[in-house]
């Protein structure tokens, strides 16, 4: 009895703090095999810049973790923001004010078919988000005719085009904005979940929906509404993207998907006994952040560093199944 | 074919805490039908499960024609020719593979030996041959799917009799038919019976259904059988009195309390998928009225209903005199409407939610400042308060719930319905699954919202319950209400003369 309360409790202590020891781990120990090099301001910032798109889209995906859905739109959501900014910029020499707002209420209609094929026509969220994946990762494609679009390049019809991109939008994705959105978006996530009615509503919605419907929590509505957050973060993750790299390429986004899923599902293992959390996915997309970038100075190609990415998910993700043995 | 006897002897079971079944004798012949019959817990199904091999931790002997049989696992069961349909059909079945498939499933999963090719044509020879002795016209391509339940049913008892069974065990087969399907599977049970000379146990909480189709009935009480006979010599009243006993402990004395105008009227309601039809009540302020009725007559359904989670075909509620249009939980719970639902960790609490959360969860309305952000001090204190009121045991508010008994999830659920005062509280089945105690308390929170001049609908299968704490009881049968009565003119036995399709 005792043994098992005590191994019990240290598999608790681990599930609690385990992805903030293992950052701070990994963080000695690159710091005393790169004395000089990893534990420095610049390269901090460079850590912290590499992750913020990833982060932001993250921190998205985990609102749709937290009704127990799953959104895998999120990458084609990605895509299509920055494809329509930069459009909106080099085609329609639209101003900034209208071009942002824009381009992220247009993305908006991608969450709209996730909730009505997930709430109304009842598809289970992981098939209807990846229809939605592919619709609009054709749809952003179709839009751009294949192919890339940056400043100077004529139309789709052969047009010339004379838009620039506005300062105020190449600024978003530079240092030290990308990073304080990035951390704007995980501090509003983490209010939204953890402190306020809504966020309440939807982790009760994911641990159990029936009771949730029979305590008068309008089920629907907030289903719906986590998969609008959801992809709002994305098309913010794609216009800062877009910023970041001064054009929209082709399914720019896609590439954002699967390391904002792991990001997401560190997080909720290792700080969240399960449970997605905006600080957690933040926390998990440090560890995959620091673990990169100290590898590659370790001089680790960068084509094998999805191992580690991959080991750090599995280990994430035994630490929260292999300790809820429920009976 | 002779005739072949099945004798259980001095059968004794015990489960934690129950001692489930006191030493059972019952005999079953082929070629009968035999009804058993009994109230919830009485043990029937208890019996008829290690009858068909579920349980191997009884003692007392099963014989076959005198012949000791050993039945402790499934197979063994069906080895010696006893096999049983379980009231869930759709557990039983594959949804998306074909009738054939499903009936030679046994032959598919277990008879293949070295082959691995199938020969679809044989299976669905085969399985045409089956439903063809039984009469029964099915095309054997049809998904299972596709079917209704009462065919989902026949294919079952078609696959049963694959194995040549010798004794076949139907448990509340009729419970989700209409009469149509009803008269249909009748018929097919005869044929087992005259044409297969099979013994049949047909349980069943519809008694007058009993009188056309069984030969011999065994009534069950409490772990015994009270009665065994033929039915021709019994009457639907016997049969109550049998399934009841004459003993009636008082569990709660009702508070005196007076009782106001009419809160919730209901008028003509019919819910859209009909599991509800017709229904006309009405309830007071002050006043506990009991739904009564068997498991399966639709009492859930009304509750659920009322609580706008299920959509309203026609008819109207009224709440203080208020035409009441609403089309969700959410809408019902604005309106001052609480519902306690049936199947408490499923549907009652979040299980992994600490005590706190399940208390405010309803009402968060109460707890949140300006942009809805929630003060958890707040929510604690109030949690604490309410752990204080209810008697609730745990160590704090913080605890998860999942971890306290079942009485003390059950004042959880119910008390989130406190925090803000509703009108009409609905409870179905508040008692299922906590003890005696707990019980008693359950009573006296209900009685104290009735005499705050809450109007309270309490649905429950529980007769003595009923009787307990209500002023006025709607007798529910076949999804509508038969009869209305007053809890001081009634007893346990007209109650169940109704709820059992009884009509005077």
């Amino acid at each position: 009895m005792m043994d098992t309360l005590n191994s019990k409790n240290i598999l608790n202590f681990l599930n609690k703090w385990g992805v903030i020891l293992a950052v701070i781990l990994i963080i000695l120990f690159f710091t005393f095999s790169l004395p000089d090099l990893f534990l420095t301001s610049s390269n901090i910032i460079n850590i912290l810049r590499s992750i913020s798109i990833v982060t932001i889209i993250a921190v998205g995906l985990t609102i749709s973790l937290s009704v127990n859905g799953f959104d895998l739109s999120v990458g084609s959501a990605a895509t299509v923001s920055s494809s329509l900014i930069i459009s909106f910029f080099v085609w329609y020499n639209m101003p900034f004010g209208i071009a942002l707002p824009l381009a992220i209420l247009l993305t908006l209609i991608i969450a709209g078919i996730n909730a009505f094929l997930i709430v109304k026509v009842k598809i289970p969220d992981l098939f209807a988000t990846l229809s939605t994946m592919f619709i609009f990762e054709g749809v952003a494609m179709t839009y751009t005719g294949g192919g890339s679009i940056s400043v100077g390049m004529p139309k789709l019809d052969g047009s010339p085009t004379t838009g620039k991109l506005p300062e105020l939008f190449l600024k978003l994705g530079q240092t030290p904005w990308i990073i304080i959105i990035m951390l704007i978006s995980v501090f509003l996530v983490h209010l939204f979940l953890n402190h306020s009615k809504h966020g309440r509503y939807m982790y009760m919605i994911g641990g159990n929906q029936e009771a949730a419907r029979l305590s008068g929590i309008p089920v629907k509505k907030y289903r719906a509404l986590a998969y609008v957050l959801s992809t709002f973060f994305a098309a913010l993750g794609g216009i800062v993207l877009a910023s970041y790299v001064g054009s929209s390429q082709i399914n720019a986004g896609s590439g954002y998907l699967m390391p904002a899923v792991a990001a997401a599902f560190i997080g909720s293992s290792f700080a969240g006994h399960g449970k997605p959390n905006a600080i957690g996915t933040f926390v998990g997309a440090v560890l995959v952040g620091v673990l990169e970038n100290g590898l590659v100075m370790m001089s680790v190609p960068y084509y094998s560093l999805n191992i580690v990415k991959g080991t750090v998910l599995a280990l994430a993700l035994a630490s929260t199944y292999y300790s809820q043995k429920k009976f | 074919m002779k005739a072949v006897e099945l004798k259980m002897n001095n059968i004794n079971i015990e489960f934690p805490g129950v001692h489930a079944l006191k030493g059972v004798d019952f005999t079953l012949k082929s070629g009968t039908i035999n009804a058993l019959i009994g109230a919830n817990g009485a043990g029937k199904s208890t019996l008829m499960k290690i009858l068909s091999g579920s349980y191997s931790h009884y003692t007392g002997e099963i014989t076959l024609n005198d012949k000791p049989a050993t039945i402790r696992n499934p197979k063994q069961a069906k080895n010696l020719g006893i096999d049983i349909v379980h009231q869930e059909v759709d557990i039983a079945l594959v949804p998306y593979l074909t009738v054939a498939e499903n009936i030679l499933l046994d032959k598919i999963a277990n008879n293949m030996e070295n082959r691995h090719r199938i020969k679809w044509k044989e299976i669905h020879q085969e399985a045409k041959e089956v439903l063809l002795q039984l009469d029964i016209h099915l095309p054997t391509h049809r998904l299972i799917s596709e079917l209704t339940l009462a065919d989902k049913q026949m294919v079952l008892i078609a696959r049963s009799l694959i194995n040549k069974p010798k004794f076949l065990i139907l448990d509340e087969p009729t419970a989700p038919l209409s009469d149509t399907e009803t008269e249909k599977l009748f018929f097919t049970i005869r044929k087992l019976q005259n044409e297969f000379n099979i013994g049949i146990v047909f349980i069943s909480h519809r008694l007058p259904e009993l009188f056309e189709i069984c030969e011999n009935i065994t009534v069950m009480r409490d772990g015994l059988i009270v009665s065994n006979t033929k039915i021709k010599n019994t009457t639907i009243d016997e049969i109550v009195k049998d399934m009841l006993g004459d003993e009636s402990t008082h569990l709660y004395v009702k508070k005196e309390k007076t009782i106001g105008n009419t809160t919730l009227q209901v008028t003509d309601l019919t819910n859209h998928d009909l599991s509800i039809k017709n229904i006309s009540l009405h309830i007071n302020s002050g006043e506990i009225v009991g739904i009564a009725g068997l498991v399966g007559a639709g009492k859930t359904e009304l509750c659920k209903t009322l609580f706008g989670d299920f959509p309203i075909k026609s008819g109207t509620i009224q709440i203080n005199e208020e035409i009441q249009k609403y089309k969700n939980t959410a809408q019902a719970v604005n309106k001052g409407i609480a519902l306690v639902p049936e199947e408490r960790r499923k549907e009652g609490i979040f299980v992994d939610e600490p005590v706190y959360k399940n208390f405010t969860i309803s009402h968060l309305k109460n707890f949140s400042s300006r942009f809805n952000i929630l003060s958890q001090k707040k929510e604690r204190e109030i949690s604490k308060e309410m752990i204080a009121k209810l008697g609730v045991k745990t160590p704090n508010e913080l605890q998860n719930i999942g971890l306290l008994s079942g009485g003390n999830q059950q004042k959880v659920a119910v008390g989130k319905w406190l925090i803000s005062p509703a009108h009409v509280y609905i409870f179905d089945e508040p008692t299922k699954g906590i003890d005696i105690g707990a019980k008693a308390e359950m009573f006296e929170l209900i009685d104290q919202l009735a005499s705050e001049g809450k109007a309270v609908l309490y649905a429950s299968s529980e007769l003595q319950e009923i009787l307990t704490i209500t002023d006025r009881i709607y007798i529910m049968y076949d999804n509508k209400i038969v009869k209305e009565v007053l809890t001081k003119d009634t007893s346990e036995e007209e109650i169940m003369f109704f709820s059992t399709g009884g009509t005077k």
